[in-house]
């Protein structure tokens, strides 16, 4: 049979394909467990990120003990243990009809258009009173969705940490949104005023120390006014009605039992 | 045919990929700003090159010439996502930092160059030879820019303090541009420069 004979062209092409694809299938589906775990681990990193007590080098199991996990009904704004939270995912949980929420249009400041209607939400304890309330939170950006956590201190209102594990925006630009540098001046910002509205904002340029919203007030970054402004809509969407707020407000009349 | 030891040595000095073919410059730019990114760049690189080299000369007698750039590049891609895989499993953190890069080995012209101009030719072990000669020499390339880069732009090496930068209290101002990929090709402008001020052959003739 000659080397270019149709029948050898398709057939070295079929056993090729045949050969690539069983190797590659049994390289993901053999390591798919070991990568699991890696992202699940690289999760709970970030939430120790997030509420600053990270600390290098440390096993990330052992840290995150001190971490409690809960389920949150959004609607009703309390915990439920409706759910497992070692196992719950609210990414696949937005998918289902059955656990999710349409987000009406006039309220979806983000674009993300589906929600799950339960979260995941971490609480730092210590001697069973709450230190820190860590929050999941993402939107669009520019380009992607960002996926970040929210520190609060016990106040519930201000900002501990605020960081971004997952995103798409173009590096050097939106992608500064990962700038340690960014990241450390939302510490100590405020999110509500008085009458509990949102007021946290995402300026053009840097922040006057000066002004009387100074505190409620980040940096935008340079170049990515875009991205700059999903992370600001982001934090409205989910501190706002339609996201945590109900949350927070029950957690500090003690209406949410810890 | 030219002897092992110049199939495996030729390509660090006398033909290095980088230095006189000038492929495989994209991820030497994006890669280069840590030594500890280039360590395992470099690893996997050179695994491709010698594993698709190997197999893309095993079945050499075989591969219809209609469709061998197929051929070679699906055989390059499965083993580029096996090392993806292998990455994501092992080497978390440092994948993460690789990110789209350890995929796109696909496309480094250093890869396919090899296995259409020597594995299409040459027996199975020449051409591993070959692959791991080439990977080696990418390697030199990387690991000599990833140490400027990462010890003028951040006076660290593999993450230890060398320069203590004033940050940290010390006296050295670590110079940024360093840290961005633009300073890769000076220095692998400044490489080549050397390389064939001291090899006068590699030098092209003006036409």
């Amino acid at each position: 049979m000659s080397r270019d004979s149709t029948t050898k062209v398709l057939s070295v092409a079929f056993l090729l394909c045949l050969v690539c694809s069983i190797l590659v299938s049994a390289a993901a589906v053999g390591l798919s467990d070991r990568q699991e775990k890696n992202k699940a681990e690289e999760k709970k990193r970030n939430i120790l990120l997030a509420a600053g007590i990270y600390q290098e080098g440390e096993p990330i199991a052992e840290q995150f003990s001190k971490i409690e996990a809960r389920i949150v009904d959004l609607q009703s704004g309390r915990f439920t243990d409706r759910f497992d939270p070692a196992n719950f995912d609210s990414r696949i949980a937005a998918r289902d009809p059955q656990f999710s929420y349409q987000i009406p249009e006039a309220l979806d400041l983000t674009g993300i258009k589906r929600r799950s209607q339960y979260m995941d939400v971490y609480l730092v304890l210590q001697d069973g009173k709450l230190q820190q309330l860590i929050l999941p939170v993402y939107g669009k950006g520019l380009w992607s969705t960002m996926y970040g956590f929210i520190a609060l201190a016990a106040d519930l209102n201000t900002v501990q940490g605020f960081a971004f594990y997952e995103h798409g925006e173009t590096p050097g630009l939106g992608g500064e949104i990962d700038n340690p540098n960014w990241k450390k001046q939302w510490q100590g910002k405020k999110i509500y005023d008085e009458q509990g509205k949102v007021l946290i904002a995402v300026i053009k340029g840097t922040v006057d120390r000066k002004a009387p919203d100074a505190a409620y007030q980040a940096d935008g970054l340079a170049g990515a006014t875009l991205t700059s402004r999903g992370v600001e809509n982001l934090l409205h969407y989910w501190l706002g009605e339609n996201g945590y707020r109900l949350f927070i407000e029950n957690l500090k009349r003690e209406e949410a039992k810890l | 045919m030219s002897n092992a030891k110049d199939v495996l040595l030729d390509p660090i000095f006398n033909k290095n990929p980088i230095g006189l073919q000038i492929l495989g410059i994209c991820s030497a730019l994006a890669v280069t700003s840590k030594l500890e990114t280039v360590v395992v760049m470099a690893l996997a690189v050179t695994f491709v090159v010698a594993g698709s080299n190997f197999s893309v000369s095993l079945i050499r007698r075989q591969i219809p010439s209609s469709i061998r750039i197929i051929v070679q590049i699906t055989i390059i891609a499965t083993l580029v996502i096996i090392v993806d895989q292998f990455l994501k499993a092992y080497a978390f953190s440092i994948s993460k930092q690789l990110s789209v890069f350890v995929g796109l080995i696909i496309t480094n012209c250093i890869v396919l160059g090899r296995a259409e101009a020597f594995a299409m030719k040459n027996p199975p072990g020449m051409s591993i030879l070959d692959g791991i000669g080439n990977g080696l020499g990418y390697s030199v390339v990387l690991f000599i820019v990833a140490f400027f880069r990462e010890l003028l732009g951040s006076g660290k090496l593999l993450g230890f303090s060398i320069l203590p930068t004033l940050n940290e209290g010390g006296w050295y101002l670590p110079n940024g541009l360093m840290l961005l990929p633009p300073s890769a090709f000076f220095i692998i402008g400044l490489m080549i420069w050397a390389l064939r001020t001291w090899k006068t052959d590699q030098v092209e003739k003006e036409s």
